[in-house]
């Protein structure tokens, strides 16, 4: 008898059964459930369904960060409704300028290692990092939520990637990333859950990790997992003692509910394995308009750059501001650099440590943290025949706003260097060495 | 019960782009626009020669790509209520069931067919009849097949709210 995956004991755990396999179809109960600036539309299905409140309301979550600050009356009227029935319901909401929803989560431990979160957005894949099984689901689905507190979910099969070797200095989780997605093409996970292991992940600093996770979405996945290593057990641990010490916090409220990291059984059955040696890697560019389309950046050095972007829930954390300040220090940048930082904690810690000093010596310009122009909705939408280089996760045609920007996939390196020289190049050209 | 079904055969991860092009999403509404547009940049003559009852075959990994519902919705006002591949992505398999539209998962079946053949499916005894073979999948598990004859998700919770009061 085979043992079981981490989705197969997650999965379980949420439907209350004992043992389910890949292919079972459950009714599942997440322990969180989560919607974004989307929340008014899906209000507007909930209330088609007949349903008055939101079951389990404690397990809601809002963020308002697609188009923050509101760009226009619409989306500031958008965001009032969606306030408005925030205080209604009772659900706990974050303001503009908190940050993004999967980054904001994540920094609240508002959703634990073993745990089940479902949000209306493709790049749930994210809680992953944490050793939680996050999915993304649509408006329909997330009303159906609301309305009742389940959904159901067919138990997804698990493909299994092992990164070998510890990666060359300069090469990023990023890298790596868009190095998988060149190998095994967008679509590569087919729908199935991710397990991301291998000793290249102790190499990974804690900001790194959420990467892989959060693109797999571009990979097709259905969720990701890490197995929750200490590191990021101490930051579920430090981020609830310090919400308990909160003021207006209840100790016996839902969000202090005990939780269980869950493990893989080492002969649980996998669909497909894959392992990558990252130890030669070079730095990774993705080219329009798709993620899958990458090449080692030495490859198109020499492309002029009008844009250079560090943000979003891929590359908006504290790591990809201090990669991209330690390329910028103490020069001036040719080509406009855009900082959006992921979360106000991202911020508040970039505006304490120097970084964004740095940053903004160099000629960065220092925007609300949320998603940026990255939907294609405000602040920093190219004009059409720019080229932009941005450390997010999509590049697919008019993803910026317009079909005709070409648009780059990153490092944070990379991308600042290429603020630097107007021009993509490797950063290695302008600190003279990566090597720490 | 048995019943006769022209079929659409296609290959393998067919994506919802061509499937229903994502230039259409907000702009078209009636169920007639989103018809008209389905399958568009995969097989052009599928919208106008499509007739109610109709079933699509497929390979692998059909509907790959984007969550959008139109996906499935845009076969289904075209008059498709069952689709057989060989296996589906995830999201669009959701998509079906909450759309009240059949997704069947049979392996051996879309490279014995070509467009314009007929099956016989007999959905009651989970077989599908082709050239003197019988293929039988598996039913959808209790709760999803509550969920499908309902409708799909909202008509079934429309339902349930509606009993509740
Ligand atoms: S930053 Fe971009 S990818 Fe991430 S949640 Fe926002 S819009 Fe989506």
């Amino acid at each position: 008898m085979t043992g079981y995956t981490f989705v197969e004991k997650t999965l379980a755990r949420a439907a209350g059964r004992v043992n389910v396999r890949a292919g079972d179809i459950l009714d599942i109960q997440p322990d969180v459930m989560f919607s974004h600036d989307n929340t008014a539309a899906i209000r507007r299905i909930f209330e088609k369904i007949g349903a008055q409140n939101i079951s389990r309301p404690e397990r809601a979550v809002f963020t308002l960060d697609h188009a923050v600050p509101a760009p226009t009356t619409e989306h500031a009227q958008n965001h009032a409704e969606i306030r408005q029935w925030a205080k209604a319901q009772g659900i706990r909401q974050f303001e503009v300028g908190r940050g993004i929803c999967h980054q904001v989560i994540s920094e609240e431990a508002l959703v634990l290692p073993g745990e089940v979160i479902l949000g209306s957005d493709s790049h749930t894949t994210h809680f992953g990092w944490l050793g939680a099984f996050g999915m993304g689901v649509g408006r329909t689905e997330m009303a159906a939520l609301w309305a009742t507190g389940q959904l159901w979910i067919r138990v997804p099969e698990t493909f299994r990637i092992t990164l070998i070797g510890k990666p060359p200095a300069g090469v990023t989780a990023k890298d790596i990333t868009l190095r998988l997605m060149k190998d095994k093409s967008v679509g590569g996970g087919a729908y199935r859950a991710i397990e991301i292991c291998g000793e290249t992940l102790q190499h990974w600093s804690i900001d790194e990790l959420p990467v892989m996770p959060n693109m797999m979405a571009e990979f097709g996945a259905m969720s990701a997992y890490i197995a929750p290593d200490e590191r990021v057990l101490e930051y579920v641990h430090a981020r609830r003692a310090r919400a308990v010490q909160a003021a207006d916090s209840d100790p016996a409220s839902y969000r202090f509910r005990p939780y269980e990291p869950l493990y893989p059984d080492t002969d649980a059955d996998y669909d497909e394995d894959y392992a990558l040696d990252v130890s030669t890697l070079q730095p990774q560019i993705a080219l329009p308009h798709q993620p899958d389309n990458v090449v080692n950046l030495s490859e198109v050095a020499g492309q002029p750059i009008q844009q250079a972007l560090i943000g979003t829930c891929t590359g908006g954390r504290l790591s990809d501001l201090e990669a991209a300040a330690a390329v910028v220090k103490g020069k001036h940048i040719r080509s406009r650099l855009l900082i959006i930082p992921a979360s106000s904690e991202v911020l508040l810690e970039a505006t304490r440590n120097g970084t964004l000093a740095t940053l903004i010596e160099a000629g960065a310009a220092i925007s609300t943290p949320g998603c940026g122009p990255c939907m294609g909705n405000h602040m920093g939408v190219p004009a059409s025949g720019e080229a932009t280089i941005m450390s997010g996760s999509r590049n697919f045609k008019g993803r910026l706003g317009t079909t005709d920007a070409p648009t780059y996939l990153s490092n944070p390196y990379v991308v600042a260097a290429c603020a630097v020289a107007g021009k993509i190049i490797d950063p290695a050209e302008i600190i003279g060495t990566m090597e720490a | 019960m048995t019943n006769t079904h022209r079929c659409w055969v296609y290959g393998d991860n067919v994506n919802t782009d061509v499937i229903f092009p994502g230039k259409y999403t907000y702009t078209l509404k009636t169920p007639e626009e989103i018809a008209s547009k389905a399958l568009e940049d995969l097989d052009p003559t599928f919208a106008t020669q499509v007739k109610a009852g109709d079933v699509i075959v497929a390979g692998r990994n059909w509907g790959m790509g984007s969550s959008r519902e139109q996906g499935v919705t845009s076969l289904k006002y075209a008059g498709v209520n069952c689709i057989i591949a060989e296996s589906f992505s995830g999201l669009y398999f959701r998509n079906c069931i909450n759309q009240g539209v059949l997704p069947i998962v049979c392996t051996g079946l879309h490279l014995t067919l070509h467009t314009g053949d007929s099956i016989e499916l007999d959905i009651a005894n989970h077989t599908i009849i082709s050239g003197g073979n019988h293929y039988s999948f598996s039913p959808l598990s209790p709760s999803v097949q509550k969920i499908f004859d309902a409708g799909g998700l909202l008509p079934m919770l429309q339902k349930q709210f509606a009993a509740a009061k």
